[in-house]
């Protein structure tokens, strides 16, 4: 343990409710994790931050039983604690969330919520008190859910919200939330903070990893920071600010997060939209952008713009007036969209951006197979030569050329995603979160991508929930509530709260967004 | 963290997948206990017949690997085979062509048309009509089964004229130098498919679409175009396979083709090709359809085990064959 962490434990006197005593794991010859000593109190919130790799989910899943330590041991409410698996660690009262959404789509809110512990009258299922149940357990965060719904139906952000409150229905004394705030716009975010509050007043020990600095700052009470899976420092969140975080997490000085901005272009538009709609998420949206210029598209999780954009690029059914560089579109499929120079970079890289289980070559080229085709076959040595210039241009971080896109860092997934749609080189650029999942070393280099791809004067619409982001980086930013766009600001006047304000629809301070 | 450190040379080290390996370690294994049970086993003249036997199947499932590694799949096969056969012992029949020749050549090219048509039906159905390809192609098994039986109005369909009947028999029981022609039509067919497969630019979009349909929609592939062409490839081979068949017993009934589509599934699985798509091996399923056929030549060389049990040994084929790729990819 370093002297920091020690002085941080010792200040807070009562015995921890969880400890863990010089925990190690590796994977063959590999260490993720060494000697990590830690200690976790009842009613206190301890953040633990780090970049990707630097070992925090794997410590998360040895405290929830999903893993087990090479070395060191856990020491649970003053005893030994040996977790024979994650259920047994629900059962004493250590709940994790995941990050990952993990509900049955097809199943309602309350019927995931009571899977495999559902109430019974008899041999038959009491839906109306699990639906009961599941609706005052939504009631917390203070948002509209409709419980029976399936699951599919409700939006992303919803969908964690539900993950958190199933994931709750047990007893807890330890809850760990892994990056829970990620899919999770303003409203949800502030609901979720809200229920940790409630959870530390009762006494519980939460955990918190998350890339969001800020919410870390003033969320949590001790902060602790992991790098190369070793332990940094852990010391009383009031004593560090976001960027002492990041430098720790770093492990050097960074240099602003944002480049530096260009001048805003002021020439003729190069895509125009007028009246565009998709049916049920988005209806009469008219805006346009200019070459080198970079328009954000900010809004709640709901607001319509992910589904806009692939009504726009033919993936879900809409329609309206599309010009680019004066010509009127049609775009049914997004072959058309990418024959006329228009590539959009979807939200979901895991499911629709990337074949996971595909070398990241294969994932290159996949949209610009042509390219790389002599006669009918596949030309592999251009594919390499491809393949070394995303690795060179794109600092796409792998060990082996051999290795699956899925087996790559969130960072390197995002920076394989950009290259495969450049390889089309487009006029318009549209990127849908481009630093969701996205450690923080990973996402200054994005921002510097996006911004060189202006300065190559394409168009660049950038669509995301973090308003720091767009605020960092955009010319302009374009704010939809509940599928219109509903306002747009510009220079010194994109703040969040201005942002806020447009895309609630309500003047509340940041944070406070909830009902 | 600089860009400029990176390294410029990073390794690709190839993945030894022990799976993609196995179905031919099996059938060396299958051999050699067959050499063992019989000597007889291993002459020439059985192993070139127990080929030639397995170009139905393995022709056929060459086109169902196309079709399930591109998240399909195929029940009508075997139907299909039985339709064809009748179209095209029919069209022999007829006599529009004096030459016989000429006849069989036309008869050659009436049956890769119709073949394709088939399977052009199956993927427009499934693709265009949105229906589960299970569905569609269990349907479309029964019309070409019932189209069959129609045809040869509930008794088979025979080649009547004898010399059309002799110059056709070459197609199956010639051969070059001793090698019989099934056998080069199923080296053919699997050159052409693993070619198709794993060097084509549509080969590698049906992998895509079979591994994830919306990243491959999401990367400007058209994924019913993709998929119904797979389903006109499946129809192609089943019209190779009908060529083939045809002249062995120059007849088609009610029972030609019968559970060829579960024996040809069977080859693909075994061979390790995946069955929801995204990963497909063209010759492990060669080896999975050689597999099931020497299983069945060496129960009815032996007498260990009744032939009638050839089929519970096939099904337990499978299943163990799943077993042992779930213990193999375990881990990963």
């Amino acid at each position: 343990m370093t002297p920091q962490a020690d002085s941080a434990n010792a200040g807070r006197g009562a015995e921890p409710l969880l400890e863990t005593r010089g925990l190690t794991k590796a994977f063959g010859p590999v260490e993720v994790l060494s000697d990590i000593s830690l200690a976790f109190h009842a009613g206190e919130v301890h953040a633990i931050i780090g970049e990707n790799g630097a070992g925090k989910s794997t410590l998360m899943k040895i405290i929830s039983g999903h893993l087990e330590p090479t070395r060191g041991s856990l020491k649970f409410d003053g005893a030994p604690l040996t977790l024979r698996g994650p259920v047994d660690a629900e059962r004493r009262g250590i709940v994790l969330v995941h990050q990952e959404i993990m509900l049955s789509p097809d199943l309602s809110v309350a019927e995931n919520m009571f899977l495999g512990r559902e109430l019974r009258h008899g041999i038959t299922v009491d839906d109306r008190t699990m639906n009961a149940r599941a609706e005052e357990a939504m009631r917390v965060f203070g948002v509209d859910v409709s419980v029976t719904v399936p699951v599919q139906r409700l939006s992303i952000a919803r969908r964690q919200l539900a993950q958190i409150a199933r994931a709750l229905a047990v007893p807890h004394r330890v809850v760990i939330f892994d990056e829970p705030t990620a899919s999770l716009t303003p409203v949800e975010t502030g609901a979720l903070l809200k229920l940790i509050r409630e959870l530390k007043a009762k006494g519980v020990a939460v955990i918190y990893i998350s890339h969001r600095l800020e919410e870390v700052k003033a969320i949590a009470d001790i902060v602790t920071v992991l790098r190369d899976g070793k332990h940094v420092a852990t010391s009383p969140a009031a004593d560090l600010q976001p960027v002492d975080m990041a430098r720790l997490m770093v492990g050097r000085d960074l240099l602003a997060l944002y480049p530096p901005r260009s001048p805003a272009p002021t020439g003729e538009p190069a895509f125009v939209v007028s009246g565009f709609g998709a049916p049920g998420f988005a209806e009469g949206a008219s805006f346009a952008v200019r070459p080198g210029e970079i328009l954000g598209f900010s809004g709640l999780v709901g607001a319509g713009r992910t589904e806009l954009f692939e009504a726009l690029f033919g993936l879900r059914k809409g329609g309206g007036e599309i010009r680019l560089e004066g010509a009127t579109q049609r775009w049914p499929d997004a072959r058309s969209a990418m024959n006329a120079g228009a590539v959009y970079l979807t939200e979901d890289r895991k499911s629709k951006g990337l074949l996971l289980e595909e070398t990241v070559s294969t994932n290159l080229t996949l949209a610009a197979l042509d390219q790389f085709q002599r006669g009918p076959v596949i030309d592999r040595a251009k594919e390499g030569q491809a393949l070394d210039q995303a690795i060179r241009r794109f600092d796409i971080r792998i060990g082996d050329k051999g290795i699956l896109a899925g087996e790559m860092s969130g960072g390197n997934q995002q920076k394989l995603l950009i290259a495969k749609m450049l390889l089309l080189d487009p006029k318009l650029v549209v990127i849908d979160e481009p630093t969701r999942g996205v450690d923080i070393g990973a996402k200054q280099q994005i921002y510097r991508f996006i911004v060189a791809l202006a300065a190559e004067g394409r168009s660049v619409i950038v669509i995301s929930s973090e308003m720091t982001e767009l605020i960092g980086i955009c010319h302009r930013i374009v704010v939809m509530r509940n599928g219109r766009i509903v306002g747009e600001v510009e220079g010194e006047a994109m703040t969040e709260h201005a942002i806020v304000v447009m895309a609630t629809g309500v003047d509340v301070p940041v944070g406070e967004a909830h009902k | 963290m600089t860009p400029a450190t990176h390294e410029t040379t990073i390794p690709t080290r190839a993945r030894f997948e022990i799976g993609a390996v196995a179905p031919f370690m099996a059938l060396v294994l299958i051999c050699a206990l067959g050499a063992l049970a019989n000597p007889r086993f291993l002459s020439f003249d059985n192993l070139t017949n127990v080929l030639a036997r397995s170009t139905f199947i393995a022709t056929i499932a060459v086109g169902q690997t196309l079709v399930m590694t591109g998240g399909g799949l195929d029940l009508s096969v075997g139907a299909m085979a039985a339709f064809v056969s009748g179209l095209v012992i029919l069209f022999l029949n007829s006599g529009l062509i004096a030459d016989p020749t000429l006849l069989i050549v036309a008869a050659i090219a009436l049956s890769l048309v119709a073949g394709a048509l088939c399977g052009l039906f199956n993927g427009l159905t499934s693709t265009i009509g949105r229906i589960e390809p299970f569905i569609v192609t269990l349907g479309s098994m029964g019309i070409f089964r019932s189209l069959l039986t129609w045809l040869a109005q509930g008794g088979s369909i025979t080649i009547q004229n004898p010399d059309v009947r002799a110059a056709y028999r070459q197609v199956y029981f010639g051969d070059v130098f001793g090698v019989p022609y099934p056998v080069l039509v199923i080296l053919g067919v699997a050159i052409v498919g693993a070619f198709i497969l794993y060097s084509t630019a549509f080969g590698r979009h049906v992998r895509a679409v079979g591994s994830n349909e919306d990243v491959a929609r999401y990367s400007g592939i058209s994924v019913a175009r993709v998929r119904t062409i797979t389903y006109v490839l499946q129809g192609l081979c089943v019209a190779i396979a009908v060529i083939v068949y045809v002249p062995r017993l120059s007849s088609a009934s009610s029972t030609t083709g019968l559970g060829w589509e579960l024996t040809a599934i069977t080859a693909v699985v075994v061979g390790g090709t995946r069955l929801k798509g995204g990963v497909g091996h063209i010759w492990g399923t060669i080896a999975g359809a050689l597999i099931l056929e020497v299983i069945g030549n060496i129960m009815l060389l032996s007498n260990v085990v009744s032939e009638y049990l050839i089929g519970a040994v096939q099904g337990a084929i499978i299943i163990i064959a799943m077993l042992a790729q779930r213990g193999l990819t375990r881990g990963r």
